[in-house]
């Protein structure tokens, strides 16, 4: 449950930078091939930011799709998993999208 | 009504005039049964007027504030850091990383035996409690240093920095770090390492790399443990290898028993050429 892990970091990342403020409103970027599921941050959030300066924010996560290039054809495909082929049958693929972690902004008062 | 907050005000004795909808207000609430109460605009008019609810609030314009920043920024800085400290002193870290029961420290047990007087190796053993496998490795007569990561599932960067600073391993050192036997989030925390490898045993199932993708991914090397007992179990050998390279193209493979020994010798000139490629860029560095 690395999730755990993971919101504490988004936690502490956001109380420092709120500098005194109260965080109102948190949203990440949690790519679908991340390795990080949504859902459990989502699970974890409340209580890792009981007692923070970030207590009572709402959660809003944006879910990028998995996208890449296949390096033998050149093809740009869908990647909803990482254990897949392209089209043309090759493994060799460079990700384009969908590994993200991160915190895109805030909202504080 | 409020002009500024429209909340529905019976009584007002002074109106704040016309809201732009943009002005701070505060509204101090010492009422809850009689529902009525005065407040402060920015502009300095107050007034007094009843109101239907009961919390104290303060109604400021939220500020948004852009991040775009890494979650796991700080692990990865604490991770560069270790890399840095490591290659300054040309030390060979590997972060050896599987599913529980793998026969992670057999394989450490059988390596540190074998490879005595050969090559220095130090150990930190990542475990969620006990100091079973630190003991185990102590036996071996190599110095080893328990990290228990209490209910987390996996090895950070700063239990490894501080790993690394009591074990305080010599220059051109190899350190091999058994991570806590997880094949989910080991992947995902960079400790500074030059490589993760990741073993699998026989008994495991061979289609483990496609469940697991994002370990077998971030590996440069597997290690397929246990092959003595091959001819005990229906495990497709070169399928699980097909799996592996599916997920991670340049996946080095080498199929080792750490009980029977067959197989070791390719683990070991992995370890004797990662460790050579490590105290060459150290030589550079210092060189400058």
């Amino acid at each position: 449950m690395h999730e755990l892990s993971i919101t504490r970091s988004v936690v502490a990342l956001c109380a420092e930078r709120a500098n005194g403020a109260r965080v109102q409103r948190v949203t990440l970027v949690i790519g679908q091939l991340s390795g990080v599921m949504a859902d459990a941050v989502r699970f974890c959030f409340d209580i890792c930011a009981r007692g923070t300066p970030v207590e009572g924010a709402s959660l809003e996560i944006i879910e990028t799709p998995g996208r890449a290039r296949c390096l033998d054809c050149g093809g740009e495909i869908e990647l909803p998993m990482l254990a897949m082929r392209c089209l043309c049958g090759s493994a060799n693929l460079q990700l384009l999208s969908g590994d993200e972690l991160k915190v895109r902004e805030m909202e504080v008062v | 009504m409020c002009t500024t907050c429209g909340c529905s005000a019976t009584t007002s004795a002074v109106d704040a005039g016309p809201a732009t909808g943009q002005e701070d207000h505060a509204h101090a609430h010492a009422h809850r049964e009689n529902d009525s109460h005065w407040h402060v605009h920015s502009d300095g008019t107050s007034h007094s007027h009843a109101h239907e609810h009961g919390d104290e609030h303060v109604h400021a314009p939220a500020q948004r504030v852009t991040l775009e920043q890494q979650i796991l920024a700080k692990n990865q800085q604490l991770a560069e850091r270790n890399r840095g400290w490591l290659a300054g002193r040309g030390v060979l870290a590997l972060n050896l990383v599987s599913a529980p029961g793998s026969g992670k420290t057999t394989l450490l047990e059988r390596t540190l035996r074998d490879l005595r007087g050969e090559l220095v190796i130090g150990v930190v053993e990542g475990d969620q409690a006990t100091q079973i496998d630190a003991e185990r490795i102590r036996a071996t007569g190599c110095p080893v240093i328990q990290v228990n990561t209490g209910t987390g599932c996996h090895l950070e960067a700063d239990m490894l920095a501080r790993g690394l600073q009591h074990l305080d391993p010599p220059s051109g050192s190899v350190v091999l770090v058994e991570n806590v036997g997880n094949l989910v989030c080991p992947a995902l925390f960079d400790l500074g390492e030059q490589a993760k490898v990741v073993i699998l045993s026989v008994t495991e199932g061979e289609d483990k790399p496609l469940k697991y993708p994002h370990m077998f991914r971030a590996s440069d090397l597997m290690l397929l443990n246990k092959i003595d007992l091959l001819p005990h179990l229906r495990f497709d050998l070169q399928r699980c290898i097909g799996y592996a390279r599916q997920v991670n193209p340049s996946m080095r493979v080498l199929c080792v028993s750490a009980q029977t020994g067959e197989g070791m010798a390719g683990w070991y000139d992995f370890l004797r050429e990662r460790r050579a490629a490590t105290r060459r860029d150290a030589r550079v560095i210092e060189g400058g």
